[in-house]
């Protein structure tokens, strides 16, 4: 293993795992809002956010997908080194790693079923830029409306439909993260 | 409903100071240290290793230490300590074959390879009280011979004829209960991995009751082993296999009544208990139970014994569960009871009055 | 490293007591290694039990890098064998100052174990029977 997959992860895992922790509970539960990660130094090309991110979601029992330009040797060595997580095909997968067009199709991915509706994936998208504004968000943990730059609405109102079942959506961009859980609704300005 | 109680809080402080001066009980005796519980009381260190599921020796003394000497106590403090541990991955399966035995016998064979060895035991014991022990004193080094080697495995000799069931190695991965609910019907792997925790007792009552008939399998010990085995793990960031460190298990392999069919001469059929540590009642217990168990596999008849009932056995053989649940009927039902109490009365009421209008 | 994982940590200590620079790149932490057995000790695998288990890796300024799983919850035993192991790659004095007198004092003990394990061997005898 290369010594550069090595490094990068948390210096002090409790603290920075539990801060990291909330910031990625505050998104979900407010989605659109954007909420800073700090901590993770993820090999490139991963971003800073979606590299905490991981180091607190992922572990020797949650198979992980990489998509795409994400699935380089230093990323697929820096998440078995940290987190331990299995990497597998995008079906199996409980979370995924990737940039919008190289997660396509997001059918693919796990929706729960109706007994178990948390069996679900849960998307970390890579976005060249996160800012709010763009598509219109309405939903629980919303007051009335918020707007964030989605990649597109389409599939998040598809992905809407299903619920309670359904994927859940982090997107990333540097060291800022946002939610946009199963439940939220979306329209396109 | 519930009802908030308030001004509880002082009295569980006092509660708690007190309970900690009765652990420590009469200060001019001296204290034990961790080492003494560990290496003198090294058999409940064990129990507390096994049922708790987490091998740790030093880890178990403390928790012995701090639950008084209540085992089932001590299993539970274990039990919610390894919850938070972060899992960092699962060993290979150990090599049993390997171990360095410290003790091994046969009720099958005599004359086994590698010998009858007793190793540190009880069985020949008088089970008389030693008034010796009540005195301090060092005991005598005991006695050494030619060192003991690995020693072959007592059903590979039946199994080289044919005459045992076959147990096929697969790298399969098992379920694992305590990732995700138990389900039933529960496989092999599953049900092992509860007995192996389970509580002792209730895993003995269990193999008694067949013994005494009730899902008889007519058992012998084929071989009985305990000693060191190494675990070894597989770090990725190596690409092969290291040894973390080294435990003590107790090992016991039965052979059992024999079966046949259409396809199949009569051969012998297995049972297996495995326990952390040196623990061979439960680990015979283990065993027994196991191959109750198999009876569909097997294609036994279910003769409805409480033994062959896996719902039965897996669903209550964790004392922490049983402790739970049943101690929790001690904790304020007071508005649960207020509503039965209105009922009783409001039911004598009705009664009453029946009775008087019939006279 | 299974020597190292399995040293007595203040024994470790007293070999190898002083360590050279090093950064951490992971731990040192403890957790949880979920031990496996096989159904009739040579099949199918199942889960026996967890064992506690500390882990450590760290970058010397050479850039060599170390790794260490030791059993137990002791973070300095974890962090010493994890710089060993580093050492080691480079500098093989450390054989014969820590790894030999570790081995030879697992090998007395197990040696002396083994030894009082076949004191307890039963020799049988078979009686001859009268018709034979």
């Amino acid at each position: 293993m290369n010594p550069i997959a090595m490094k990068g992860g948390f210096t002090d895992a409790p603290v920075q795992s539990a801060q990291n922790f909330r910031a990625l509970l505050s998104a979900l539960s407010q989605p659109g809002t954007l909420v800073e990660m700090a901590g993770a130094e993820p090999p490139a090309p991963l971003s800073p956010a979606a590299g905490a991110a991981a180091l607190v979601l992922f572990d020797g029992t949650t198979p992980v997908h990489l998509a795409g330009r994400l699935d380089t040797p230093d990323l697929r060595d820096w998440i078995t080194f940290h987190t331990g997580a299995p990497l597998v095909a995008a079906e199996q997968a409980m979370f995924a790693l990737g940039h919008w067009d190289d997660l396509q199709p997001v059918t693919r991915f796990a929706i729960g079923t109706p007994e178990y509706p948390d069996r679900a994936a849960t998307l970390i998208v890579e976005m060249p830029d996160l800012t709010p504004d763009g598509a219109t968000l309405r939903g629980p943990g919303i007051d009335g409306e918020a707007t964030l730059s989605l990649p597109e609405t389409r599939a998040f109102q598809m992905n809407r439909a299903l619920f309670p079942l359904g994927f859940d959506t982090y997107l990333t961009a540097g060291n800022r993260i946002a939610g946009l859980p199963r439940s939220t609704l979306v329209e396109a300005v | 409903m519930y009802v908030a109680v308030k001004g509880g809080e002082r009295a569980i402080d006092n509660a708690h100071a007190f309970l900690a001066e009765e652990r420590r009980g009469d200060p001019s005796v001296p204290e034990l240290s961790l080492a003494q519980i560990r290496e003198q009381m090294a058999l409940a260190v064990n129990r507390v290793m096994a049922e708790g599921s987490l091998y740790d020796p030093d880890l178990a003394a403390l928790a012995i230490k701090q639950a008084r000497g209540d085992l089932i106590e001590a299993i539970f403090l274990i039990r919610a300590y390894r919850t938070t541990l972060p899992r960092l991955g699962h060993s290979r399966p150990i090599d049993t074959g390997a171990m360095a035995a410290v003790r091994r016998v046969s009720a099958t064979y005599k004359d086994l390879p590698g010998g009858q060895v007793l190793g540190p035991t009880f069985d020949y014991t008088h089970r008389l009280i030693d008034f010796a022990l009540a005195a301090e004193g060092e005991a005598p080094e005991a006695p050494k011979a030619q060192p003991l080697g690995p020693v072959p495995r007592v059903t590979g000799f039946l199994d080289r004829e044919g005459l045992i069931e076959a147990e096929p190695a697969s790298d399969a991965t098992p379920r694992d209960l305590t990732r995700e609910p138990m389900e039933l019907p529960a496989d092999r792997a599953l049900r092992l991995q509860a007995l192996a925790r389970g509580d002792e007792g209730f895993v003995l009552s269990l193999a008694y009751s067949s013994q005494r008939g009730y899902g008889r399998t007519h058992p012998f010990v084929g071989e009985l082993r305990i000693g060191e085995v190494a675990v070894e793990m597989d770090i990725p960031e190596l690409g092969f296999a290291v040894e973390i460190g080294e435990i003590t298990v107790t090992e016991c392999e039965t052979v059992n009544q024999f079966m046949g069919s259409k396809t199949q001469p009569p051969q012998f059929t297995r049972g297996y208990g495995l326990v952390f540590g040196q623990s061979e009642r439960k680990a015979i217990s283990m065993s027994l139970v196991d191959r109750a168990l198999r009876w569909e596999e097997l294609g036994e008849e279910n003769t409805g014994a409480p033994v062959q009932d896996a719902e039965f056995v897996l669903m209550h053989s964790d004392n922490i569960q049983a402790t739970g649940f049943l101690e929790h009927i001690k904790l304020p039902h007071y508005v649960d009871f207020q509503s039965e109490l209105e009922l009783v009365r409001k039911m004598r009421r009705e009664a009453m009055a029946g009775r008087e209008a019939a006279e | 490293m299974g020597l190292l994982a399995r040293a007595d940590a203040t024994r470790l200590a007293a070999l190898f007591p002083d360590l050279p620079e090093h950064a951490l790149l992971r731990g040192p932490e403890t957790g949880a290694v979920m031990v496996r057995g096989r159904q009739g000790g040579t099949g199918a695998p199942f889960n026996l039990g967890e064992m506690s288990v500390t882990r450590c890796s760290v970058q010397l300024a050479s850039g060599a890098v170390g790794h260490a799983h030791v059993q137990g919850r002791d973070k300095a035993h974890a962090r010493r064998a994890a710089v060993i192991d580093a050492l080691l790659q480079g500098d093989d004095s450390l054989r014969a100052t820590v790894l030999k007198p570790l081995a030879e004092a697992e090998a007395a003990r197990r040696q002396a174990r083994a030894a009082k394990a076949g004191a307890t061997k039963v020799e049988f005898f078979t009686m001859v029977r009268g018709e034979d």
